[in-house]
């Protein structure tokens, strides 16, 4: 087992679109919608396929809007079919998922002839290859992705920045932030725009499987730790880029011990992710070992 | 074969009708596998959906990669044929039913919700699937290819062995919630009862979800571990819309599973490049979108069209009953020695009556015109025709019986009553009304037609909804 400078790049890539994904999910948490990240991203494909259809690369500016409006329809329809429908939200965004998914599958294979699209790839990302497309700005030359996810970790960061009050409010009191005159629904909205475009921003990278992940189970571990908002804010993007180095030598270094090339990086980071929750489940001071104390519902304490 | 070559156009109609008819084997292999598939997967999502655990077979569908991955791996290992589904759906189950121990153990013991605990498994059992697939493939000798089909589903590739295991395990589905329907109705509906039955509640859990995850391991071949998460959920949904008694819920689920995969299947045989599971899913999602728009019981489009009606006999009777009580009121000016007779009244005073607008009471007043209840004359006059009357009377009446049984039976000051008698007089049927007659004579308040219990007048007009 060796370490190139790639690996660098392929940790560094990983660890900021890891931070970009924990702070929009940390508000899909506490607001029990963790399984939009998931909706979305299967939903993107459509767009995807549709964007590649016209530009004809994978690098088109094309691919990201068409995929941010994908995700955030995915959002706006689930909700739609559930108010209106009266269908329980997780089913309604069941329903809207797989139906954009099995669309975009029809438009790759129908199209097939004259497009070179795995859906796979879609799926599992190809971050071994992310270091290859470098890009240089301001100086600097990093592979675009490292690009992408440092823009999507600042555009998040000063977001959280701008609305961390609002944003709050909404998760913890949706209520109270109506009578005090901040629409929730406005902050639902703004979450589901970050959760779509970082989810398009990340997959590129690395696949969807790492982005909800990414999206969910560090601050998912670290809602076992802490109580305070903003101390998860800090440590769930930790946990994140923790698990990206954890996972991308895991990745290198469990199958060289058997005498096996790598295997996928994202896939590990992926399980890594669910390493660290199982430590924070079973020694946590809110998971299996904290049992004997009264379990309390989650408040706010900034 | 199954994928034909979209040149031959003598055997078309020949070949439409073997399809159709089910006379190939491979199709009637490949549509009957699909049909049977939709059909326990309807079911069993019709009880995932009113649990409110939709997504969990998204869940379950994921957490059942690394068993696939490692099955493969072992088998490949030990030199088997690392392709043969037995083995490989055994994988599966395992590492999926562990999934799902997971989910329900990490809702159970800590504060994170359903939602929380579905990403985890899905997402860190898939990723860890990705990385043992990656793994595996990389064996020497193994023969890898064909597992894709488990993530997007390639039915052509069924053989008649396959067919055997999916049918044989729809079978199993159904007996097993026809056998246990009480208990999973009692699991969706009333939990608290069922624990006071002696069931345990936890168990009945694993149960349906044990029943979910042979649905999905079943289904990963056919449609793919992707889209089979569309089978229990869709038809389950669309089924939702038609009915509100639960075994007819699943009866639908079951049929509108089977026609999903029915017509998905033949869809996919006779066109080319048309991949079997995503038609599948669009079919299913046809059904959906018809049910959320159609359904006669929960439809959109027939509950705009009720409420449109209520709204219409709401504002029929309000206005006729308004020009009642202007009638009325002139007969108490004029003395009372005449009866209420049918005169004109101008549009103003019809307009103080109740909180509408000029502009809603034109276009309710040309709409009685149009059925005959009353004419309109120049200057604004209104005048109701002889059988407006007679119903204006009625409604009126209808009204003051309300308003009298709210007043003697439910304690109602007659300063309120107005408008309690206006919120639910609308739905009053026929026979509600002779009970209403009924004991209201019993209690001696009986007259024809009651005298308001209120003082009448512009002044004291309803003052709620507007429109309604």
């Amino acid at each position: 087992m060796s370490w190139h400078v790639f690996d660098t790049w392929i940790v560094v890539i990983a660890a900021l679109t890891a931070a970009a994904c924990a702070l929009p999910g940390t508000f899909l948490v506490l607001r029990r919608m963790s399984m939009m990240g998931d909706a979305i991203s299967h939903a993107v494909l459509p767009g995807i396929a549709a964007a590649f259809l016209l530009a004809g690369t994978r690098t088109s500016p094309l691919l990201f809007l068409f995929a941010a409006v994908a995700g955030v329809l995915t959002a706006l329809a689930s909700d739609w079919i559930s108010r209106i429908g009266g269908v329980e939200r997780g089913a309604a965004m069941g329903v809207v998922f797989t139906t954009l998914f099995a669309i975009g599958l029809l438009m790759i294979v129908r199209a097939a002839d004259h497009v070179d699209l795995d859906p796979s790839c879609v799926l599992f990302g190809a971050i071994e290859l992310a270091p290859l497309d470098m890009y240089e700005w301001a100086g600097v030359t990093a592979p675009r992705a490292a690009w992408v996810g440092a823009a999507a970790l600042v555009g998040n960061a000063l977001l959280l920045g701008l609305f961390y009050k609002e944003m709050r409010l909404a998760a913890f009191d949706p209520g109270l932030a109506e009578t005090l005159g901040f629409s929730p629904g406005r902050m639902h909205f703004l979450l589901m725009v970050m959760v779509a475009v970082t989810t398009v921003a990340a997959f590129e990278a690395v696949g969807s499987i790492m982005v909800i992940a990414m999206l969910v189970v560090p601050p998912a571990t670290t809602l076992l730790l802490t109580r305070r908002l903003w101390v998860a804010l800090v440590v769930a993007p930790a946990l994140g880029i923790l698990s990206a180095l954890l996972g991308h030598l895991g990745a290198l270094w469990i199958p060289h011990s058997f005498g096996l090339p790598p295997t996928s990086s994202s896939g590990m980071m992926a399980a890594c992710t669910g390493l660290l929750f199982t430590l924070a489940w079973l020694f946590g001071p809110a998971g299996l070992s904290g049992m004997r104390r009264k379990r309390q519902p989650m408040t706010p304490e900034a | 074969m199954w994928s034909h070559d979209p040149q031959v156009s003598a055997g078309e109609l020949s070949l439409l009708w073997e399809v159709l008819t089910l006379r190939t084997h491979n199709t009637r292999l490949v549509v009957l596998a699909t049909s049977l598939l939709g059909a326990a997967s309807g079911v069993v999502g019709s009880f995932l959906l009113l649990r409110k655990r939709a997504l969990m077979g998204d869940a379950l569908a994921h957490a059942t990669l690394p068993g696939l991955g490692i099955a493969f791996g072992v088998m490949t290992y030990f030199g088997m044929n690392a392709r043969s589904l037995p083995g490989l759906l055994s994988g599966a189950v395992v590492t999926g039913v562990l999934g799902l121990l997971l989910m329900l153990a990490i809702t159970r013991t800590t504060r994170l919700g359903d939602d929380v605990a579905m990403a985890i498994v899905l997402s860190v059992f898939f990723g860890f699937g990705v990385a043992v697939m990656g793994v595996v493939k990389a064996l020497p000798g193994a023969a890898a290819a064909g597992l894709d089909a488990f993530l997007y589903g390639r039915p052509a590739s069924m053989l008649a062995g396959d067919l055997v295991w999916i049918g044989g395990g729809a079978a199993l589905v159904l007996v097993a919630v026809f056998l246990l329907f009480k208990e999973l109705a009692a699991l969706c509906f009333d939990e608290a009862f069922l624990e006071a039955q002696g069931f345990s509640s936890w168990w009945m859990d694993v149960v349906l979800l044990a029943l979910v995850a042979l649905v999905t391991v079943i289904g990963l071949q056919a449609v793919g571990l992707v889209l089979v998460i569309a089978y229990l959920i869709i038809p389950a949904a669309a089924a939702r819309f038609w009915t509100q008694s639960l075994p007819r819920m699943t009866l639908v689920a079951a049929a509108v599973g089977a026609a999903s995969g029915w017509a998905g299947a033949t869809a996919s045989a006779l066109l080319p490049r048309m991949p079997a599971g995503a038609v599948i899913v669009l079919v299913a999602s046809g059904f959906f979108a018809v049910s959320l728009l159609m359904a006669p019981a929960r439809g959109l489009l027939p509950r705009l069209w009720r409420a449109r009606v209520l709204r219409q006999r709401v504002r029929h009777q309000h206005v006729l009953r308004a020009v009642y009580e202007i009638l009325e009121q002139a007969v108490r000016k004029d003395g009372p020695a005449q009866g209420v007779a049918n005169r004109s009244c101008s549009f103003a005073d019809l307009l103080v009556k109740r909180s509408w607008t000029p502009r809603q009471l034109r276009r309710i007043l040309a709409r009685e015109a149009g059925q005959g209840h009353l004419q309109r004359r120049s200057g604004g006059e209104v005048r109701l025709s002889e059988a407006g009357f007679g119903e204006a009377a009625r409604v009126t009446r209808n009204h003051r019986l309300w308003e009298a049984y709210l007043v003697t039976h439910a304690d109602i000051a007659p300063s309120h009553v107005d408008r309690d008698a206006d919120m639910v007089e609308h739905i009053l049927d026929a026979e509600m009304v002779a009970r209403l007659e009924e004991t209201l004579r019993a209690g001696q308040a009986w007259v024809p037609l009651p005298p308001s219990p209120h003082p009448m007048g512009p002044a004291d007009r309803d003052r709620r909804d507007k429109d309604s």
